[in-house]
């Protein structure tokens, strides 16, 4: 972590170019050290920081007072952050019995703050939770009673955990849980607090700006998808090619542990929807044998999304991975003990995040858990079945090299969709991929759950969630079109994307019917669309061309009566 | 330590922590004679210079530095208790 000085640098560095983003910081205790923070970690997330600095102290007024300096900027995020030193002056202005409600308190009056956010403003808030303090007044007798601060400071965590679940414009900033890596100790200056009512040291600083970051970042849909692991002396210890199956490390020889448990949460990322790859100088068949016969390796083949073992170069055998999945260079991260092999990698595709792996495997884990590299804004059921669906697809490429011409391998897949308009159910999905989709997104708006369900029930908007599923496979819910009303006679189509895991399926001309008939049934005649071109979207520049839009200006119509039903091998389900 | 040379290092936190090459210290060098020398940069500075020396200064005695001088006094006293 680069430290509070070398970020400062970073403010005189250009930040042009960089994505926008509009941050309220509204803090009970004296915040220009965490403001000069933000704005120069924002360098290091290419993030230009637009940051309005509440004054001191001054949260309640700020969001209170709806006419207040907060409401007119119109920030993107707010970030509330409360402390703990104030939290416990508070707690002690208190008597016995009002100490044993003060978390319900506290809840009630964070709740108060977001209620009234969202009804004004359409920002994310992101609220953190409180390191512990222990004010050694019970001593450990502190956590078997109710009246004294770490329970009640405990508790506010948790209702505020609990809270965040419902609430979906909050989110969290988790400090209590960098405290309690790092330590009080390190996290608290007393002379910065005496002098200054400054809460956090110079060196803890960059954590919180690095975390606060992090959640912006996931929430505008920039995060990883891809763990590429290599094999020897990362995944297990020795080298396979040499030491055979019986001499590699892993369970209970050696420094196994070291690697089961790396590949325990290498796990547990997989089941969160994070893709597993291989990239390995090996022989195929030798590399995949502990996968297969090792009874102590916790990951299975199962797990693994795409298996590249060879002897071309990383480079290649990373670039070829990209290819496949489809997802950006910036969504992967590539671990690999040889700092040789890092280099190379880094050099050559400076997107990919590359962890400076310690030397000692028993360090492996810490370090890894200490970068905060797999932040997400959501969790869905269909995040778990991420893994099977790349795996059906490279099945699918094994069937489509069998078939002469496209359309009869098409046929073949026996495809089927279900189109209908957003649901409770379908909303958490639909808002995901508004927020993840770059490349097949036609003009990249992103949505948060709370607008999706405003949509769902404006008169003027039409909505379609379409699922795809084939013979080898269910996709679940993979294309989202939004359509609203720009006069009477027109519908403009205000997002239209599709996951990339189902291109060159003829899924844009089944849509497309679906599209026209809706726009029919609601007696329609035109339909008009947009292309905005980002860094990202460029394979959808000719999307309205090839579908039979006229251009008009910069936008492009459809004239709904004289359409004729595109050829599609999907059904309706 | 002699003074000289602690004046030299806090010179070299100083061009380090206020990011300007062009700082030249001098044991009556005031906060008002260096635009980046505010309170904010101020902590800064002690938190750099109690971490370069490997000491802890009392909150009442950097509230009474009034000059560089005094600065490199007080980190001389402790380094040579």
């Amino acid at each position: 972590m680069l430290n509070f000085n070398q970020l400062k640098k970073n403010l005189k560095k250009d930040f042009s170019g960089f994505k926008k983003v509009k941050l309220a910081i509204l803090a009970d205790n004296a915040s220009p050290f965490t403001n000069q923070v933000l704005k120069a970690y924002g360098y290091e997330a290419q993030v230009d920081f637009n940051i309005y600095e509440a004054d001191y102290d001054q949260i309640s007024m700020q969001v209170l007072d709806t006419s207040s300096e907060l409401y007119e900027f119109k920030p993107d995020f707010i970030f509330i952050n409360k402390s703990t030193e104030h939290l416990l002056k508070e707690f002690y202005k208190l008597n016995r019995f009002q100490q044993t409600l003060f978390s319900d308190k506290i809840i009630q009056e964070i709740k108060g703050y977001c209620d009234i956010i969202s009804s004004k403003l359409s920002a994310k808030i992101i609220i953190n939770t409180f390191p512990e303090i222990n004010d050694s007044v019970f001593g450990n007798f502190a956590a078997k009673t109710n009246t004294s601060f770490i329970y009640q400071l405990r508790r506010i965590n948790l209702l505020l955990m609990e809270y965040a679940q419902q609430c979906k414009p909050l989110f969290i900033c988790d400090i209590a849980s960098l405290q309690s890596s790092l330590g009080y100790q390190y996290a608290f200056d007393p002379k910065m607090y005496i002098t200054g009512d400054m809460v956090y040291s110079i060196d803890f600083l960059p954590y919180i700006a690095k975390n606060v970051t992090d959640i912006i970042q996931s929430i505008n849909g920039t995060f990883k998808k891809c763990l590429i692991l290599d094999l020897d002396n990362t995944t297990w210890g020795g080298i396979i090619g040499d030491d055979g199956i019986e001499g590699i490390q892993v369970g209970y020889l050696g420094i196994g542990k070291a690697f089961t448990e790396l590949q325990l949460w290498a796990k547990q990322l997989k089941q969160r929807g994070i893709i597993l790859a291989v990239c390995s100088k090996n022989t195929e068949e030798i590399a995949k044998g502990p996968f297969e016969k090792h009874p102590d390796m916790v990951l299975k083949l199962d797990d693994i999304a795409l298996f590249v073992a060879n002897w071309e170069t990383k480079v290649d055998n990373i670039r070829y991975i990209q290819k496949v999945l489809n997802i950006g260079f910036d969504s992967m991260v590539f671990v690999d003990d040889n700092p040789f092999e890092r280099e190379m990698v880094k050099t050559a595709i400076p997107e990919i995040t590359v962890p400076e792996l310690p030397e000692d495997p028993a360090e492996y884990l810490l370090y890894l858990r200490s970068l905060n590299l797999f932040e997400t804004a959501s969790f869905t059921d269909d995040d778990e079945q991420r893994t099977k669906q790349y795996q059906e697809e490279a099945k699918r490429t094994v069937l489509q090299q069998s078939f002469e011409s496209e359309d009869d391998f098409l046929k073949s897949l026996d495809m089927m969709s279900d189109a209908k308009a957003f649901s409770t159910f379908t909303i958490p999905r639909v808002a995901q991929l508004t927020q993840r989709s770059n490349q097949f997104n036609l003009r990249t708006i992103r949505y948060s759950e709370n607008e999706i369900e405003l949509i769902a029930k404006s008169p003027d908007h039409y909505s379609l969630s379409l699922t795809l599923e084939d013979k080898f496979g269910d996709h679940g819910l993979i294309a989202v079109v939004i359509l609203k009303k720009q006069d009477d006679i027109t519908l403009f189509i205000d997002t239209w994307i599709m996951s990339c895991r189902v291109l060159k399926r003829g899924m844009e001309n089944f849509t497309l019917n679906q599209l026209v008939t809706i726009a029919n049934e609601n007696s329609f005649k035109k339909i008009a669309a947009e292309y905005i071109p980002t860094k990202k979207n460029g394979i959808v520049s000719a999307h309205y061309k090839d579908l039979g839009f006229t251009a008009d200006g910069d936008k492009w119509i459809l004239d709904t009566a004289n359409y004729i039903d595109r050829t599609t091998f999907i059904n309706k389900k | 330590m002699e003074s000289s040379e602690a004046l030299k290092q806090v010179n070299a936190i100083f061009i380090d922590v206020l990011d300007n090459e062009d700082i030249v210290l001098t044991p009556e060098t005031t906060a008002s004679d260096i635009e980046e020398w505010d309170s904010l940069n101020h902590i800064q500075l002690v938190v750099a210079i109690e971490k370069h020396f490997k000491q802890r200064f009392t909150s009442a005695e950097i509230q009474k530095w009034s000059n560089v001088g005094e600065m490199c006094d007080a980190i001389q006293q402790r380094l040579n208790k």
